[in-house]
């Protein structure tokens, strides 16, 4: 059932402050529930008819221990009555549940920012725990730097339930509702949404339901009633193209991007699939459509996940593997097989930070190099990346599009930056979207012998498939002959067959649409990205024209082949700049591939860009200063005076 | 249209154009033979057959068959087969594998294809011995056998197939030998009626490295005392003469001599329908030279099979939910319109 609604804000007495946009960031310990508070907020914010785009940033650990630093979780959101594209550089609030959660996420709130603590987990073995040797709050200059709101959450939330009859243990579980309730006054957010996710939720534990009300009406109270806050925020709706809207994780917007491709296509899917953080959730979400014809298999291992694919994929179905980086290196020799055998398929990396293990759950984009070239031999295969949560609904269409025009596995690249975040996405009519059109040849009986590698203009060869008479062949990974598909070691026809798969993944520049620009069509300076840092580079090149600075974005969603006019593009600029989160992969290709002297901008620490990072590289490469500085500069003192007051020593 | 019905297949009809290219001798010319003699016996139209291979001597198996057929990537078969079986449970899927490619290479995937039971027949070349890599041990090389790169002997235990097979409780689990044809052929036959995963172990001579390796089980000589051929409700009875059986004793299988007060009615009789593996494993325990090696049908019982598992699973979430509609699930739970 759909509901559509248009909550109003509740009433405030107190003075409202019209502001455009806002970034919240909730943090504290992985058990203090604030990716459910986070998720609550923007889904309210979304209702109200904000632009959304958030950033969840959990730990590796399932429950690290209390109160560590190693513990702490986080949910930001930026909420905003214009387009935006980045969950925002400096927080203007910030809710820390513990010191730990202190101490990890303030250098991120900007000067004069609001800063929530719950003081009741501020006892000294709290600081302590956190490698604070006195308590943070007291000290003066935070109190200085920022708008500091010390609130006894604890306290509150127990008194406010303390008629429930629950023990202690679960009222401290809804201290994050008390946290969400006092953020919602202090943005003018409705607590409608809320309650009725909660009576979904907890349809059959109505005590559950009354005790989270009751901890988020006492936050919006606190907000409203006491001294301390003077004033409230109001964020207008943001004006998006008409349509109805919904909410939407990159890692569902892909998963059903892959079930419209199907249907676009006539096609069953088939996904092989082997858990992995961060692209489990796609498999999560697949598993619960077996109503649309959607079969899910999880694998005994990386391997069988994409073999089984491949099986499907031979048997007609459209067939797609999931997984991350370690896993992609698992799948590389069959990934060779399957562009071999000139069968269709998608293999999805949703990145992570490497190499080996790595930062399973923060992001990066390093794996470019590997979906180009990790495999052996010459195995060219197409490659296209998401650049937002939305945006992978379009690639996954896009990319089934091409790997089934082409008989060709094609490499779709997320990260867990877009795979965990969320923002709106304007809900498509399906029987609009175009039709994927796909043959199959049908069967022969005259006794003529089918020639599984007879290509057509653009190099496909046909997809037969098993159970068509007369259409009997066999496949394999050994080099063949091309038209017949006979076993051919012979040295010229293996010069031609890399030859002809090669030109055949170059003629997807013939299926795809040509480069676009935004801002100038030459000038002084491009601004090359792709993939999740999307967002970062449009605000901070849109930021910079609207200073009168000669620079263009240029995003790709190919990596390879390159759209045909790129190389038109490069060169109509001075210079070209190519941020990415990886220590220069794309830069390496386009370096090599147009003779471009491009310099990037090059950052590994599992988190996206900032906007202002990219707005001080352009201007670098302009030969200005940098304009503004990030959150952690302007509170600089601030934070070293904390540390000199309260770090212990090592 | 045609108006006369198709004249039946012959064992030709199921052999591609392709020049076979094992050496002389090998082994797997008469396993190819066998199952183009059998093929046209099942019934099943040539399209909807499929053989889907590993990697070395044996994977070369599927190029021979003039049916669908796929030469993948070493020990991946049962991966890819089940991808298969499970989109297309209409089309009778077989996997060629071998000692090295199944066990080594692709345990993982012959475990976990054996425990799913997918309807697939799975035929392992054994001649214990690498052929393709020209002569290295394998997962069933025996203790201390000299290869090229056991130079001083091997010093790992090998495998037993059968009982890993069984070990996984596999459905369906058959031994046969390559030059015992007409065995060969019934075997194969019971194993492509079989629903559900089929194993079956085949003993094939790799003439060029490793000859011989399964002299005992077929010399004319000493066959009789050194095989057994199991059938379904009769006692274990080998021998020359017929003369000697086995017997358990308490949880051991013991070799007796035939009167002097032993009937057959003392002897072990087997059952391949025993829903407990118990039994099968006891037999594939049975290894020369201590015992006879039993031959034929160990274990044929009935299971539920991954692939139609996961089909009902779509059709009854079909029958309950009605055909999925795209526009109603993007338009679910929580939306909002900008005007
Ligand atoms: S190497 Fe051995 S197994 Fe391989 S084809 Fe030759 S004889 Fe047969």
């Amino acid at each position: 059932m759909s509901t559509t609604i248009a909550p109003e804000a509740p009433a405030t007495h107190k003075e409202v402050q019209h502001i455009p946009s806002a970034t919240v960031r909730f943090a504290g310990d992985s058990g203090d529930g604030m990716q459910l508070t986070g998720e609550q907020f923007t889904r309210t914010s979304a209702l109200l008819g904000n632009d959304v785009s958030t950033f969840p940033d959990f730990p590796a650990e399932i429950r690290a221990p209390r109160g560590t630093l190693a513990g702490v979780s986080g949910f930001q959101v930026h909420f905003s009555s214009t387009d935006i594209y980045t969950p925002g550089d400096a927080l203007d609030a910030l809710v820390v549940m513990n010191p730990a959660a202190l101490k990890t996420n303030l250098t991120d709130l900007r000067k004069g920012g609001v800063l929530i603590a719950n003081i009741d987990n501020f006892e000294k073995k709290d600081n302590e725990m956190a490698g604070y040797e006195a308590n943070p709050l007291d000290s003066e200059v935070l109190e200085h730097t920022y708008q500091l709101f010390k609130v006894p959450m604890t306290k509150i939330v127990r008194e406010a339930l303390k008629d429930t009859g629950m023990g202690v243990k679960e009222i401290d579980r809804c201290k994050n509702f008390f946290a969400l309730g006092l953020v919602y006054w202090l943005y003018g957010r409705d607590m409608e949404p809320t309650a009725r996710f909660l009576q979904e939720k907890f349809a059959t534990k109505p005590e559950i339901v009354d005790a989270n009300m009751k901890a988020l009406k006492a936050g919006w109270n606190y907000g409203e009633t006491t001294d301390a806050f003077a004033s409230s925020y109001q964020i207008d709706k943001a004006k998006l193209p008409p349509g109805k809207y919904k909410n939407i994780m990159g890692n569902v917007a892909l998963a059903y991007g892959l079930m419209t491709a199907a249907k676009l296509s006539g096609k069953e899917l088939f996904l092989g699939s082997y858990p992995i953080t961060p692209a489990s959730d796609i498999l999560h979400e697949l598993s619960k459509f077996k109503n649309y014809g959607v079969r899910t298999f999880q694998a005994e291992d990386e391997i069988a996940a994409i073999c089984s694919a491949i099986g499907a994929a031979y048997g007609g179905h459209m067939a797609i593997t999931t997984s991350s980086g370690p896993g992609i290196a698992l799948k590389g020799e069959a990934i060779g097989l399957a562009l071999m055998l000139e069968l269709p398929l998608l293999v999805i990396n949703i990145q992570r930070g490497g190499p080996s293990t790595g930062l399973p759950t923060k992001t990066e984009q390093a794996d470019l190099f590997q979906a180009i070239c990790g495999r052996n031999g010459e195995s060219p295969v197409p490659v296209i990346a998401c650049r937002s949560p939305a945006d992978c609904f379009d690639v996954a269409q896009e990319a089934w599009r091409i790997a089934s025009r082409f008989m060709t596995p094609v490499m779709l690249l997320s990260d867990g930056y877009i795979a965990n975040g969320s923002e709106p996405w304007l809900i498509p009519d399906v029987n609009k979207l175009p039709k994927i059109e796909i043959k199959h040849p049908g069967p022969i009986e005259n006794g003529d012998k089918f020639l599984p590698y007879k290509r057509d203009e653009l190099l496909a060869r046909p997809w037969a498939l098993p159970g068509t008479k007369g259409l009997m062949h066999r496949i394999g990974g050994l080099e063949k002959q091309d038209i017949t598909g006979n076993v051919n070691y012979e040295p010229a026809n293996h010069q031609h067959m890399v030859n002809t798969r090669a030109k055949k993944v170059e003629n997807v520049a013939l299926e795809i649409p040509l480069q676009e620009v935004e801002g100038p069509a030459s000038g002084e300076l491009l601004v090359l990205s792709w993939g999740g840092t999307f967002g970062a580079c449009k605000t901070a090149v849109g930021a910079c024209l609207n200073q009168g600075l000669s620079v263009a974005h240029c995003h790709l969603r190919w990596l390879n082949p390159y759209p045909r006019n790129l190389e038109k593009i490069l060169r109509s600029y001075k210079k070209v700049l190519i941020p990415e989160l990886n220590m220069g992969q794309l830069r390496t290709f386009i370096r090599a591939k147009y003779l471009i002297d491009a310099q990037g901008l090059n950052k590994v620490q599992g988190k996206p860009f900032a906007v202002q990072e990219v707005v001080n590289a352009i201007r670098q490469q302009l030969g200005l200063g940098s304009n503004g500085q990030p959150a952690r500069e302007g509170t600089g003192a601030a934070l070293a005076a904390l540390a000199a007051a309260g770090e212990s020593a090592g | 249209m045609s108006t006369t019905a198709p004249a039946p297949l012959t064992a030709a009809d199921f052999g591609s154009d392709q020049d076979v290219r094992w050496c002389p001798g090998c082994g797997d010319y008469s396993i190819l033979a066998q199952m183009k003699k059998v093929m046209p016996q099942l019934g099943i139209s040539r399209e909807n057959i499929v053989f889907v291979s590993g990697s070395g001597c044996s994977s070369r198996f599927p190029y021979y068959m003039n049916t669908y057929g796929m030469h993948s990537i070493h020990g991946r078969a049962p991966a890819i087969a089940t991808g298969l079986k499970s989109v297309r449970p209409d089309l009778q899927v077989w996997v060629i594998t071998g000692d090295g490619d199944g066990l080594s290479i692709g345990g993982n995937h012959f475990l976990h294809c054996i425990r799913r039971n997918v309807d697939l027949r799975v035929i392992m070349f054994n001649n214990r011995i690498y052929g393709l890599t020209k002569g290295q041990y394998s997962p069933t090389s025996p203790l201390g056998k000299v290869t090229k790169s056991t130079p001083f002997g091997a010093i790992d235990n090998p495998l037993n197939p059968l009982s890993v097979a069984i070990g996984c409780e596999a459905t369906f689990v058959a031994r046969s030998i390559d030059v015992n044809i007409k065995h060969l052929g019934e075997v194969l036959k019971r194993a492509a009626e079989h629903k559900g995963t089929a194993f079956v172990e085949i003993y094939q001579n790799c003439n060029i490295f490793n000859d011989g390796a399964w002299d005992y089980a077929t010399d004319k000589a000493t066959k009789a005392d050194t095989v057994i051929e199991l059938e379904n409700g009769k006692p274990l009875i080998f021998g020359k003469n017929k003369d000697k059986g086995i017997r358990l004793n308490g949880t051991e299988p013991e070799i007796v001599e035939l009167g002097k007060g032993i009937t057959a009615d003392d002897l072990l009789f087997h059952n391949e329908k025993s829903p407990e593996p118990t039994l099968a494993y006891l037999l594939s325990r049975m290894r020369h030279p201590e015992f006879p090696e039993p031959i034929g049908v160990f274990r044929d019982v009935d299971a539920p099979k991954y692939d139609v598992e996961l089909n009902r699973q779509i059709e009854s979430a079909r029958a309950k939910k009605g055909e999925g509609d795209l526009n109603a699930l993007f338009n679910s739970g929580e939306t909002w319109t900008v005007a």
